[in-house]
């Protein structure tokens, strides 16, 4: 009887462990010196400078596979994209930034989250966030190949490439990955300083998303002087009248936030934002596993109560356990 | 086929040009009309007939006469004889040998003479505010004098910017209501040739099809010849490459400038404005010489709601018509997984198979438990 | 004298040549993944990363391998002596699923030749489901293995070497119940990260290591019936189904208690309308709901418990509900956004048949030279 009433414990606690939604672990905290970049889509004119250059800054070769085999034209992110435009069309597409009859640009690329889905679920640390800049980084030399990273980011960000036998993941690391380091050096990324428009700036975390509310802030219409390049330090400036933006900056809050953040005219769900919550899944899964494994005390109780009853049993036996 | 044997002496005493210029000069024009050789052949029957020499009302409005102007400093030196000898020049106010009343006698009678038959060139803005009072010639307001040549013309070709769209007196905040043509003519065809000033060969290459063919060429809803006004400068450019690439001047006389790259940063505004200026290039001298060529962006002078309207130095609005294919939609990925009939066979096998075996081993199973019963 | 007896007879019987021609055409498949990359045999893309590869092969495959899990519990744990005789056959399915499920990982993975750098230490992330699965599945297979062990021993004879492991054996069965209650409860918890790619008829969050749990233990249990059958009709032996009666109230007991969790925790995350959305999801959940109530229903009356056919059916509809709850889950109710889609390619759906086909050849190879089936008293 006591065996069964060990047992009954030790496997009720199990169970209730599993079911409990204490301790949960919230989302992480944006690094208070995170660097990223603000992707405003009504500031974008579709010219592509972004692509080309990050191609050349990351050594990735052009993509021609399509039908019309037209020269480098990359359909989404992949192995050999680290980043592309894409548009929004609706109807006759005739106005730039309008919803209804209209066409705005997209820019996709690693929106290196503040609390990144692929960083947690990496088995091999091969993904990783930097402790001060929060940029989001890839690691081939421990890297399994397992691609949780691409099911556990809400963007399908990483590419792992297919086409190769050796291949590995890909994504965008913000131009500071070893051997580039423009970051690490003082410069920004090459898309925020080749956009001619200052549609993609870089800079602090904090200051993007400042320069982000301020905008949301102005009226459609008025004229503002948006920067290009670096937020915090812009090389120069133009002059624009401000559309009407959406009152939502993606990534301020979306899964735990993110440093690379968007803003525009047209609602999100609409150029391919996935449908988020504020509550990063990463957390939510760590959130389990460390209830249920956290010190390997609960499996090392249950392993000791196991190795008792069994042993209780094959001893009854005459070899001490013939299987 | 060409109907006559075209007299070319009699040709090269009148236009006082060699054959092998005149026949130059059908073919080059054909050519950047976008028409064959045949079409060189018909224009030079055309200027060879000297019974199809239309008559030419020539209007001037608020204007600097730089349209006409450009259309004389023509390099070929006899293209003056040419363009006059190909029309029939019955009043222009610059060219006019006489001036006055008597010129002013000349325009009504021949108006009334070849009505139906003669073709309407308009230089110049036409204001309509206050009854158009802050342009009069002879007396006359240039909007009544407008609506008196139009009334019989056989076509209208509103020459330059300023005809075309207002130009530069509609400029913000345009006190005397300077208007284009189209807008003052708003029951007829007018034919606009925008530009500040435009290309001469847009002109001629319009008028010779005109002269040729009896009609006008496909124009658009502005009423641009398309075969000029077709494509925005920005399609054409041949700095487009720096501007793909992303290699931008950032400020007169910086690196970036001095190797020629893409002036989109300094304001060219030749991606919203249409016109064949990197093509056809300005002064007949070749070799890059047209602003975005001789390293000054494009203000749009030949586009209404850019020129005189937008600052120099703004950004322009890309207009690449409603986004080419060539940009991915949101939902386009790269390979795609889909099922092919051999896979969903081969899975449709496997399952069945399984479930088929079951079926099966259950039956045995049955019999089996019968016997040992 | 062992109460096991390899059970002899012809190895190459027609059977065994079908799935020896379908293991060869997946090696030629297998080969080119090898050479040229995954991406030449599979329609693996950036949106659906994992394909039936660790769908079935890992996911499902592992939980098809649950027998000796299952029965450790009965056996060693609630000591119920009777299911002793089916416990080798089922360790040695369960070792063979194990090790084709460990053989379709590392297939699968990007970067297979560095496949070790998830043992080594000084690259543990404790934050990633996947590392916990990964670990426990290679020492499962470990402890499998020795659990196997000493039919390989009984037939070589090595009787000293018997004894000893016989001595610690203990300890690794009782891994061997800690172990796959890991594994299987953090393959369900796979799916927590993936958020809202999961549909949200399967994306129960933090319920999913216990339905993934419940599901495996069950799944265990039928693949003994399974494989108790299927014994009785292929090898020509008795038929267990006295045996594997009492074994049928458990799944219900199970069974009974993952619907009503199940249930429940949709009903409390306001999601039971989607079941009658009468869109593809609800469709698969209603038929994955048809494939447990099956089982349910034939295990409920004790007459049809009593029969071999029935329970037969009952199990293969179990494997089947636990399969396609899996594959739901993972795979054909998973959306990662607009425009990706995927569907195995044959090169794909060939390299995991011939996986399959590679452990059934393995087991009748081994079931009839090693004494694996017990030793039966003809009438």
């Amino acid at each position: 009887m006591k065996r069964r009433d060990f047992l009954k414990a030790t496997l009720g606690g199990t169970a209730a462990t599993l079911c409990t939604t204490a301790e949960a672990r919230p989302n992480l905290e944006p690094a208070p010196e995170a660097v990223g970049m603000l992707f405003d889509s009504t500031l974008c004119v579709g010219c592509k400078a972004c692509v080309s250059i990050c191609k050349e800054l990351n050594d990735m070769p052009p993509v021609t596979d399509n039908e019309q085999q037209i020269w480098d034209s990359a359909r989404d992110l992949s192995g050999e994209t680290l980043n592309v435009i894409k548009v929004y069309k609706d109807g006759d597409a005739k106005t730039k930034d309008a919803e209804i009859n209209g066409y705005c640009f997209e820019k996709r690329s690693c929106m290196h989250c503040v609390d990144p889905g692929c960083v947690s679920v990496c088995p091999c640390t091969a993904m990783r966030q930097h402790k001060v800049t929060g940029i989001v980084t890839h690691h081939a030399d421990v890297c399994i190949g397992c691609r949780n990273c691409m099911v556990g980011c809400p963007y399908n960000v990483p590419q792992f490439e297919y086409n190769e036998l050796f291949g590995q993941i890909q994504k965008c690391q913000m131009c500071n990955q070893a051997g580039l380091e423009r970051v690490d050096k003082g410069q920004m990324t090459g898309c925020a300083e080749v956009c001619p428009t200052g549609a993609t700036l870089f800079g602090p975390r904090k200051a993007l998303l400042q320069e982000a509310k301020h905008r949301m802030q102005l009226k459609p219409g008025e004229i503002y002087n948006y920067p290009r390049g670096d937020v915090s330090k812009p090389y120069s400036h133009h002059e624009k009248e401000v559309p009407a933006y959406r009152d939502h900056i993606w990534g301020e809050k979306e899964a735990g936030g993110t440093s690379v953040m968007h803003i525009s005219s047209v609602p999100f769900d609409k150029l391919g934002m996935p449908a988020v919550g504020d509550r990063s899944a990463a957390s939510v899964a760590e959130t389990v596993q460390h209830s249920i494994y956290s010190f390997m005390a609960l499996p090392a109780v249950a392993l000791a109560g196991l190795t008792y009853v069994v042993r209780r049993n094959t001893d009854d036996d005459n070899d001490g356990g013939e299987s | 086929m060409v109907g006559i044997e075209i007299d070319y002496s009699e040709v090269e005493k009148r236009l006082g040009v060699s054959r092998r210029t005149f026949l130059k000069f059908c073919t080059g024009v054909a050519a950047s009309l976008g028409l064959s050789t045949h079409a060189a052949v018909a224009m030079a029957n055309a200027v060879a007939d000297p019974k199809r020499r239309p008559p030419v009302i020539w209007l001037h409005g608020q204007e600097c006469t730089g349209p006409t102007e450009a259309l004389l400093r023509s390099e070929q030196p006899s293209m003056e004889h040419l363009i006059l000898d190909l029309i029939s020049l019955d009043y222009h106010q610059t060219l006019d040998a006489g001036a006055g009343h008597q010129v002013e006698d000349i325009k009504k009678k021949s108006m009334l003479e070849n009505k139906g038959k003669y073709l309407l060139v308009i230089e110049g803005a036409i204001p309509i505010k206050d009854n158009g009072i802050y342009c009069k010639i002879a007396g006359e307001t240039m909007l009544d004098l407008t609506h008196e040549a139009a009334a019989n013309a056989a076509a209208i070709v509103a020459y330059g910017s300023c005809a075309s769209w207002g130009g530069v007196q509609s400029a913000s905040p345009n006190p005397t209501g300077a208007t284009g043509a189209p807008q003052v003519l708003k029951d007829k065809t007018v034919v606009t040739i925008p530009g500040c000033p435009p290309n001469p060969a847009n002109f001629i290459g319009t008028v010779l099809y005109f002269v040729t063919y009896g009609k006008l060429p496909p124009i658009d809803d502005k009423g641009r010849p398309k075969w000029a006004y077709g494509r925005l400068i920005h399609e054409n450019c041949y700095r487009r490459p720096h501007f793909d690439a992303g290699r931008f001047a950032n400020e007169f006389g910086d690196e970036g400038h001095q190797k020629g790259y893409c002036l989109y940063k300094l304001g060219c505004k030749g991606p919203e404005t249409y016109n064949n200026c990197p093509s056809l290039e300005y002064n007949n001298v070749g070799g890059g010489v047209w602003p975005v060529g001789v390293g000054h962006p494009c203000f749009g002078c030949s586009e209404g709601g850019v020129g005189f309207e937008k600052p120099m130095f703004s950004l322009a609005d890309v207009k690449t018509h409603t986004p080419p294919n060539m940009f991915p939609a949101i939902e386009t990925r790269e390979a795609s997984g889909t099922m092919t009939a051999g896979a969903a066979a081969l899975a449709g096998v496997a399952v069945g198979a399984a479930i088929g075996a079951t079926a099966m081993g259950a039956k045995k199973l049955d019999e089996k438990e019968g016997k040992q019963e | 004298m062992s109460s096991h007896k390899a059970i002899g007879g012809r190895l190459f019987t027609a059977p065994f040549m079908v799935l020896l021609v379908i293991f060869l055409i997946g090696c030629f498949f297998m080969f080119q993944r090898f050479t040229s990359g995954i991406g030449s045999v599979s329609n693996l893309n950036g949106g659906f990363a994992w394909g039936i590869w660790v769908v079935y092969d890992v996911v499902i495959g592992t939980a098809f391998a649950c027998g000796g899990y299952a029965l450790a519990f009965m056996v060693y744990v609630f000591n119920k002596g009777q299911y002793h005789p089916l416990v080798r056959p089922a360790v040695l399915a369960s070792l063979l699923g194990y090790a084709m499920g460990g053989f379709g990982a590392f297939f699968d993975m990007g970067r297979f030749w560095q496949f070790y750098e998830i043992f080594l230490p000084g690259n543990w992330n404790f934050n990633s489901v996947m590392l916990e699965v990964g670990l426990c599945v290679a020492a499962y297979i470990i402890v499998l293995t020795l659990e196997f062990a000493p039919a390989l021993l009984e037939r070589l004879g090595m009787h000293g070497l018997l004894k000893a492991l016989n001595k610690v054996l203990f300890l690794f069965i009782a891994l061997g119940v800690l172990l796959p209650t890991m594994h299987q409860s953090s393959l369900g918890s796979l799916l927590i990260a993936m958020g809202h790619k999961v549909h949200p008829l399967w994306q129960t969050l933090h319920m999913q290591p216990l339905l993934a749990l419940l599901t495996a233990l069950t799944m265990g249990f039928s693949i003994v019936i399974f494989e108790a059958s299927t014994s009785a009709v292929g090898f020509g032996r008795h038929s267990e189904s006295g045996l594997l009666s009492k074994m049928g109230k458990v799944i219900v007991g199970l069974l009974l208690t993952f619907l009503l969790i199940r249930l429940v925790v949709l009903m409390l995350q306001g999601k039971l309308g989607l079941i009658f959305a009468a869109d593809f999801a609800s469709l698969m959940f209603l038929l994955e709901m048809v494939l447990f109530v099956i089982p349910l229903v034939i295990l409920l009356s004790s007459e049809r418990r009593s029969r071999g056919g029935q329970l037969l059916i009952a199990a293969v509809s179990m494997l089947l509900a636990g399969s396609l709850y899996r594959f739901n889950a993972f795979l054909f109710t998973f959306n990662p956004g607009l425009g990706y889609s995927y569907f195995p390619s044959v090169s794909e759906i060939m390299i995991t048949l011939s996986i399959i086909a590679l452990e059934l050849m393995a087991y009748l190879i081994l079931v009839k030279t090693l004494p694996v089936l017990h030793r039966e008293e003809h009438a």
